[in-house]
């Protein structure tokens, strides 16, 4: 029996809108096992969160997905999200070996309920016999905390709650699109400590985020997003003290805890990305062969560009 | 010196801020920090005279605010700017990026040819400012309100938050843009945020100091 992991493979989406196609997604590969946590970073309006709807079938209907995303369970035969049948992904993925943690608990629980009533239906709707209290205490919850409304929990309790609601199926592959955005920094640390349990606990952990503080705490692996591609994939050590991509490196020096320094320019529209690479225009390093060559794939050197940095220079 | 004192506020019976006052001084980066829910935004709204406090008193360079929100008096209204932390509700979802930055022009019966002008330095193009804000990013959206927050030359601008939302690069050019705002008109600053490492870098050159909401407001 294998490992289980999501193996992505070629995914792309696109957006036909009356007149413009929104290039979203573009021949994206990673993959995600047990035990593991992917960051999957960028800008807003890069394409993440798209990425994330695509492997749950969120999208909505005037999207075009290509290339597969193999759901490899181990027990069961491979599931391939992107052309799954939606009865298929209801029944046997959603909740169940997909869990998501949602960007904003207090958006996403019913105000009108209590945690403990929410609870209670996910896990019978996902027919675990396992009692709320059960799996508050594994998120980190006082059973009385239960029993009371979303407007009398502290943010980061609400989080514990979103994330028992998404364990309730028992899932071994937890997807969190932007989870700590507008939480201070006591809550996005203990949010991430939370995470990183999870793929401890040897849950499989696809992080969503443009915080490349909350990444670093957690993220065993960094996928760098831009322009709809993935620009590059490297080790978390390896990204922190010496990415390879230039705009990964721009990134890091935009933190406030170094250079603070802004990359010059904007990104491009996704109706209108430029033939080769799309950071080109912001980038120092380019030259012509940028615009012309197609850009080279994320292969053994995990990057994405036609001048690489070298690895593990002194920045 | 823009100044509140014994600033008191509730909502409802919950009281929000029992007698908390801060000064911002022109020409420097004031910091405002303190956890999820402590008062911060309700703070800057008191200090933009969009909310009149229960009690307490506000004074920008030495005028008493006495009448708040569409009330104030038009020569005060654009002395103190705020800037929000999520654009998309601080925004007309029906006009276009340059209305929104125009707006405060056209309410002072001013020409809207300087809007265009900060949308440029803001790094917007002409073809961005005729689309509206579900046509733009986050990062794009943020940046007009910022445009707009300086379009009547204010003396004080408060940040609420402002970059929380946005990427690390456009955090850094937003803040190196109201940095420069700061060095050529001498206006004061006051940023807002929950992330210590920005606080510390946005202060440090104007040696402007951090205030702890937590520490500064007396038992309610």
């Amino acid at each position: 029996m294998k490992p289980p992991r999501l193996r992505v493979e070629g995914l792309s989406v696109r957006f036909h809108l009356p007149g413009a196609t929104v290039r979203a997604v573009t021949d994206a590969h990673f993959e995600v096992r047990r035990g593991q946590c992917l960051a999957l970073v960028g800008e807003s309006g890069c394409g993440k969160s798209v990425m994330a709807h695509a492997l749950m079938g969120l999208l909505p209907g005037n999207a075009s997905v290509v290339g597969a995303a193999w759901l490899e369970s181990g027990d069961t035969p491979p599931v391939n999200l992107i052309a799954a049948p939606e009865k298929v992904l209801a029944r046997t993925v959603r909740g169940r070996r997909i869990g998501l943690v949602p960007q904003s608990p207090a958006t996403h629980l019913t105000p009108v309920r209590t945690a403990r009533a929410q609870l209670t239906e996910a896990l019978h709707e996902l027919g675990n016999p396992d009692h709320a209290d059960t799996l508050a205490e594994r998120a980190g919850l006082r059973p009385s905390d239960l029993d009371r409304y979303p407007h009398q929990l502290s943010g980061g309790m609400a989080q514990r709650v979103v994330n028992a609601i998404a364990l309730a199926g028992d899932p071994w592959l937890i997807i969190a699109d932007e989870p700590t955005s507008g939480l201070d920094r006591p809550l996005v640390e203990a949010t991430m400590t939370e995470l990183r349990r999870l793929a401890d606990d040897g849950r499989a952990v696809l992080l969503i985020t443009h915080d490349l503080r909350a990444a670093q705490q957690v993220a065993d692996h960094v996928a760098v997003m831009y322009a709809s591609r993935i620009l590059s994939l490297e080790p978390a050590a390896d990204f922190f003290t010496g990415p390879r991509h230039p705009y990964a490196a721009g990134l890091l020096d935009a933190l406030p805890s170094r250079r603070f320094a802004a990359i010059p320019g904007q990104p491009p529209e996704l109706t209108d990305l430029p033939e080769g690479c799309a950071f080109r225009p912001r980038c120092a390093r380019a030259t012509d062969d940028c615009g012309r060559l197609p850009l080279p794939p994320l292969g053994d050197n995990r990057v994405a560009c036609h001048h690489p940095l070298e690895s593990h220079v002194a920045r | 010196m823009l100044r509140a004192e014994g600033v008191v506020v509730s909502y409802g019976r919950q009281r929000v801020l029992g007698g908390v006052g801060i000064e911002v001084s022109p020409g420097q980066v004031t910091g405002l920090a303190g956890p999820s829910g402590c008062g911060k935004s309700t703070l800057a709204r008191v200090l933009a005279m969009l909310l009149k406090p229960a009690a307490g008193r506000l004074t920008v360079d030495g005028v008493d605010v006495r009448r708040w929100r569409h009330r104030v008096p038009r020569e005060l209204r654009g002395q103190v700017a705020l800037i929000f932390q999520q654009p998309r509700l601080a925004v007309d979802p029906r006009f276009t990026l340059l209305d929104v930055i125009a707006e405060p022009l056209r309410a002072a019966h001013r020409s809207i040819e300087h809007a265009r002008e900060l949308a440029e330095e803001m790094g917007l193009t002409p073809e961005l400012l005729s689309r509206r804000p579900h046509e733009v990013s986050d990062g794009q959206l943020q940046r007009a309100c910022v445009a707009r927050s300086l379009t009547l030359r204010p003396r004080y601008v408060i940040c609420d938050e402002m970059t929380t939302m946005l990427d690390a690069s456009t955090q850094a050019h937003l803040v190196a843009r109201l940095e420069a705002y700061r060095l050529e008109s001498g206006a004061g600053v006051l940023a807002i945020t929950h992330d210590d490492e920005l606080l510390i870098r946005w202060t440090g050159p104007s040696g402007g100091s951090i205030r702890h909401l937590s520490e500064m407001a007396p038992a309610a």
